[in-house]
């Protein structure tokens, strides 16, 4: 008999975290869903694709990212000890590169000639372009008009990693739109092409596969903080528009009930107008883009706009292990608005010397928040998920500064 | 014996599915639309739920839920319109086509008892493979709905049976890898495909996607049972706008499509 004692051990065979999850995607993407499957299905279980994840980890992405222990943060709010988890270490900026070495090496595994990715901040696309240029596989990157205006220095960068950028309209021209139009190339180009999508969203095997790339973020803090501490943190903090960083930080501590997890959602005007980006604590269950999961919707089921300054976060559903992780009350929920985060930005770089993303911004938000109510001996880490080069231009305008 | 199974029994010709979007580009004119299409030579008519994610449709069905939904259309609106037609039409059977997410939302028990009620005959639900729709498919059996399936060209044998079983209604054979309204299907290419899926089952087969002439029509009729023309239509709706009667253009259209049968 199976018996259950692990939060670890999701999703089940078809692909379901509880009731969300699963494989909700056209018929003519079912045949190669499973060949997906069946190729995740048998690299995890090859010492040879390890071997080779590895050797890229360490020397290309630059890994294990330090866990740094952030003394001005510490002594700032006189509460907490609080330590970074530093992915904006990581080559190209941010965590997506994790996953994005993880998934060429399944595509070349299964002989795919062919890379479609989707993006938002253009982060995913960057390093989707990036390792598109070390396997040299064509990749074509779908994002939103919207973006494309917004982050034109990541369009550059993709350009010259040889990414074609194919600009999409429909909707509101951002990553929602993006990933629909991925996904119409994908039917359309079903025998040669593998989606390398950016989170840990998507229909089943994705959502697995993601996290598990990017739980090398929670093996390595777990490693690393008992050879600082000699024991587990009290409480990991990370923030949240698909999931990819907090999954992949949260996943390796989700058995340890002593770790407190928080996961920080894009507030954007406030969770009680209508533009945020919260989909778990502002949205309501439902299907999209191959999973169940939470998302923004109105009640007649017509997804809604989701609104955050991060473009990173701009996103109206959620992967659906935190939709799961939600309704179990595992992990805690937050959302912090555009205004705090943009504060939080410049606190971070002023108290530590380090320009965080906005991603992470939302994440050290919430620091702010509950750092000084804690007590000295409680430790706590935040997973600063990237660096915030690209959102500059953003925060200057917002602070009325021109550039 | 349901609408389906009368209209593919009573015809001695391949049957004509004609697609339009509910609400589009109002509800008013949408209905008066739909009142036309049976009299035009649909035989079997197909309405599409609009949603703002139509991930399997090509430009002219998005644009088509785009215009539904700025003027209001919503799944209630969409019912409404199907008991409207039902007045005065009960043979032409009616199929609603769309994605799971309104349908989850409004409670898929309860859509399909509305839709029962409503004159529905049938549902196609594109994202919503076998794996997924065991409460779908319990809903549908226990209010008299078929479930329609869609067959695509990288269908297998071994998946055939997985879609053949639960099937009913008919089955849309889907005859291109992509998206709605672009491509067109190779006649020679799908051919043995509808052959080999015909020898598995006695189900109609309606071959759907990229048919948009009388010439695709007639072309497409020598292998399937029914003929579905969707995006052709909703475009032809668009470029109606600027006419004065949207009905008339449509009537037109599905007339000369029903004439190549």
């Amino acid at each position: 008999m199976e018996q259950k004692n692990t939060l670890r051990a999701e999703p089940n065979k078809d692909g379901h975290f509880g009731p969300y999850g699963g494989r909700y995607v056209a018929e003519t993407l079912m045949p190669l869903i499973l060949s997906v499957e069946d190729a995740w299905t048998d690299a995890k279980s090859d010492q040879s694709f390890w071997d080779e994840f590895e050797a890229l980890a360490k020397d290309y992405i630059g890994r294990p990212s330090p866990l740094y222990y952030a003394d001005a943060t510490t002594k700032h709010f006189g509460g907490a000890k609080i330590y970074f988890k530093r992915d904006e270490l990581n080559h190209t900026g941010a965590h997506k590169i994790n996953h994005c070495i993880g998934q060429v090496l399944l595509a070349k595994r299964m002989g795919k000639t062919r890379i479609i990715a989707e993006t938002g901040a253009g982060q995913h696309g960057v390093a989707t372009a990036t390792v598109c240029a070390l396997f040299k596989i064509p990749c074509t990157i779908f994002m939103g008009a919207t973006d494309i205006e917004r982050q034109a220095p990541n369009v550059f960068r993709m350009k010259l990693l040889g990414a074609e950028v194919r600009q999409v309209t429909s909707g509101a021209g951002t990553l929602k739109d993006a990933m629909n139009e991925a996904m119409r190339d994908w039917v359309t180009n079903v025998h040669d092409t593998y989606y390398l999508i950016g989170t840990v969203a998507g229909p089943h095997p994705f959502p697995e596969m993601v996290r598990t790339f990017q739980s090398v973020i929670g093996k390595e803090t777990k490693e690393q903080m008992m050879e600082k501490e000699g024991r587990l943190p009290d409480t990991l903090i990370a923030s949240i528009g698909g999931g990819s960083n907090a999954m992949g930080l949260f996943h390796p501590f989700l058995d340890d009930d002593g770790v407190n997890l928080i996961g920080v959602e894009a507030g954007g005007h406030g969770v009680d107008t209508d533009k945020h980006a919260a989909s778990l604590t502002g949205g309501t269950p439902g299907i999209l883009h191959g999973m169940k999961s939470y998302f923004l919707q109105d009640s007649d089921g017509q997804i809604q706009e989701a609104h955050s300054m991060s473009a990173g976060l701009d996103y109206p559903g959620i992967g659906p292990e935190h939709a799961w992780l939600y309704d179990q009350k595992r992990v805690e929920y937050v959302s912090v608005t555009d205004d705090e985060a943009l504060e939080a930005f410049k606190l971070c770089t002023k108290l530590e010397g380090i320009i965080p993303a906005l991603e992470p911004a939302h994440a050290f938000a919430h620091v702010t928040k509950i750092a000084p109510t804690l007590p000295n001996d409680h430790i706590l880490v935040m997973n600063l998920c990237g660096r915030g080069d690209k959102d500059i231009f953003t925060v200057a305008e917002k602070l009325g500064i021109k550039i | 014996m349901s609408r389906i199974e009368k209209t593919f029994q009573s015809l001695n010709r391949p049957a004509l599915v004609t697609f339009i979007t509910a609400g589009d580009p109002d509800a008013d004119s949408s209905l008066s639309v739909l009142k036309a299409l049976p009299n035009a030579g649909a035989d079997i008519i197909e309405i599409g739920m609009p949603f703002t994610d139509p991930m399997a449709d090509g430009p002219a069905i998005q644009h088509a839920s785009e215009r539904a939904l700025a003027a209001g259309a919503n799944m209630k609106q969409t019912l409404e319109m199907v008991r409207t037609f039902r007045d005065e039409n009960t043979n032409t059977p009616i199929v609603l086509m769309g994605y799971i997410n309104p349908i989850f939302t409004y409670g898929i028990e309860k859509f399909t008892k509305d839709a029962t009620e409503a004159g529905v005959d049938g549902l196609i639900v594109v994202d919503l493979p076998p794996e997924e729709d065991s409460e779908l498919s319990a809903a549908t059996k226990d209010n008299n709905l078929d479930l329609i399936r869609l067959i695509t060209p990288t269908t297998d044998e071994a998946r055939l049976g997985k879609l053949l079983e639960g099937a009913s209604g008919f089955l849309y054979y889907v005859s291109i890898t992509g998206v709605t309204g672009t491509a067109s299907a190779d006649l020679s290419k799908i051919k043995p495909h509808i052959a080999q899926i015909k020898s598995h089952t006695d189900l109609p087969i309606a071959i759907g996607f990229g048919i948009k002439t009388p010439e695709d029509v007639a072309n497409m009729a020598q292998i399937g049972d029914a003929v579905v023309v969707g995006s052709a239509i909703v475009q032809n709706m668009a470029e109606g706008l600027k006419n004065d009667d949207l009905t008339e253009a449509i009537k037109t259209q599905v007339q000369s499509l029903s004439s190549a049968l």
